[in-house]
């Protein structure tokens, strides 16, 4: 299990990065963290003819606090999340979900950008963002340009990235306040979820219609679960608006990943999580 | 054509340079140029655990790094984590309890265990088995592992 050759360039700076993308673009992959990559690489499901080793370039690796987000640079590490006061403060929900992204060795040197670019659909990063309402900025020699969440997760393993370009930061709207869900189950702790959901609400809960919802492991993508917020908008969350919306939430997912015989599980989890999630976000409990 | 590249490399205090073919994993540049064969390759693929060493300071996979990329940097191994006294206590406590049965996991384990002390004092059980899942023991079970974690613990010194 070694991969197949292979050319590597230690990249210098973003520009370079850049120019290096626009003149290979197809042939070249970004080596981030490499958590996800070296494997695919080893078992040759990857096989870029060229490497851009982006890990010198520092001011990829800033988390900086802005008026109204956090920017957090592609190559910031998972370590630098779990280890920073910002993303505990103003992303609780980030901070929840940390400690069940892989294992320790592995969040020393897996980003937030990688796992962001890859979008596998089952892990736990895109889901937050996209719960978090957050913009990905990109970059390419042509020009920058801002893409929503909600806009950049096509598939899976598919984003709205060109082959020319690179994801420069993610800007997280700043939620100190909200209420915030975190779940997932896997088979072992670390490992990819079969099924989770990571979701926020506002305080005052109130305005629960503007509670998000979003599965991830679920279905070919992190998924909105849109059609809870009309359900359980305003006024108290009764058992019957519960199951209605409930049902919706299930309906609404579509076809969910069944590729390892686990479809049923999955929707039954969907099911779980949901009511944890309502419970959890709406302070209330029933049975 | 196979790429090669020229890299220097602190290894477990010793400054080391060596022409490697850039797709060789730091795994194999350890065993296979270095002879450091504590690091166990199990699963090629970030699993196991098993070839967990630390660079620059932090444990890493190190079948998930390619030894170009430590060009510069440090590394360090089992065998150097036990010449310099820092994984005794750990090591003490595996012998002691009987922590290990074949030994292929053993380096990864300690490694990641002895990070794990240097930011817990007094970790509950339930954390030690946690800061363990990223590494795979097909032999005890874990008890004796989780036990002697703990016993070390009591003894550990934590850096600064």
């Amino acid at each position: 299990m070694k991969p197949s050759k292979f050319r590597y360039h230690r990249v210098r700076s973003q520009d370079e990065l850049l120019q290096l993308l626009a003149d290979n673009a197809g042939d070249a992959r970004i080596l981030a963290g490499g958590q996800s990559l070296i494997p695919m690489m080893n078992l040759r499901v990857a096989a870029p003819a060229l490497l851009l080793d982006i890990n010198d370039l520092q001011e990829l690796g800033q988390i900086t606090v802005e008026p109204e987000v956090v920017r957090i640079g592609a190559l910031v590490r998972y370590r630098q999340l779990e280890a920073s006061s910002v993303v505990k403060s103003e992303l609780p929900l980030i901070a929840a979900a940390l400690p069940h992204v892989a294992h320790l060795a592995i969040r020393n040197r897996g980003t937030l950008g990688g796992s962001l670019a890859l979008a596998d659909p089952a892990a736990e990063m895109p889901a937050c963002i996209l719960a978090l309402d957050a913009t990905l900025v990109v970059a390419s020699i042509r020009g920058r340009r801002r893409i929503a969440a909600a806009d950049f997760f096509r598939g899976p393993y598919e984003t709205a990235l060109g082959p020319d370009e690179m994801l420069e930061a993610v800007e997280i709207p700043r939620r100190p306040d909200a209420l915030y869900f975190f779940d997932e189950v896997a088979r072992r702790h670390g490992d990819y979820a079969i099924a989770g959901l990571a979701g926020i609400a506002p305080r005052p809960r109130q305005e629960t219609g503007s509670l998000r919802l979003v599965y991830f492991g679920v279905s070919d993508r992190p998924h909105l679960a849109r059609s809870a917020l009309g359900l359980l908008a305003a006024g108290p969350v009764s058992d019957d608006r519960l199951a209605a919306a409930e049902a919706a939430v299930i309906e609404g997912l579509g076809t969910v990943n069944d590729g390892d015989g686990q479809g049923a599980l999955r929707r039954h989890l969907a099911r779980v999580l949901f009511r944890r999630a309502v419970r959890r976000l709406t302070e209330q409990s029933w049975s | 054509m196979e790429e090669v590249a020229t890299i220097s490399v602190q290894v477990n205090g010793q400054r080391i340079t060596r022409t490697v073919p850039v797709r060789m994993s730091l795994a194999d540049f350890l065993r296979q140029e270095l002879e450091l064969t504590g690091t166990h390759v199990g699963c090629e693929q970030g699993i196991c655990g098993a070839c967990t060493v630390v660079v620059n300071g932090r444990c890493s996979r190190s079948c998930l790094m390619l030894a170009v990329q430590v060009d510069g940097g440090t590394v360090e191994t089992v065998e150097g984590a036990t010449e310099t006294g820092r994984l005794k206590p750990l090591q003490d406590a595996f012998y002691a309890r009987a922590a290990l049965q074949c030994g292929f996991c053993t380096p990864g384990i300690l490694l990641t265990a002895a990070e794990f002390l240097d930011e817990h004092s007094a970790p509950s059980r339930a954390q030690i088995r946690e800061a363990l899942s990223g590494n795979y023991c097909r032999c005890t079970g874990y008890q004796a592992i989780v036990d002697a974690i703990e016993t070390a613990s009591a003894s550990w010194r934590r850096p600064g």
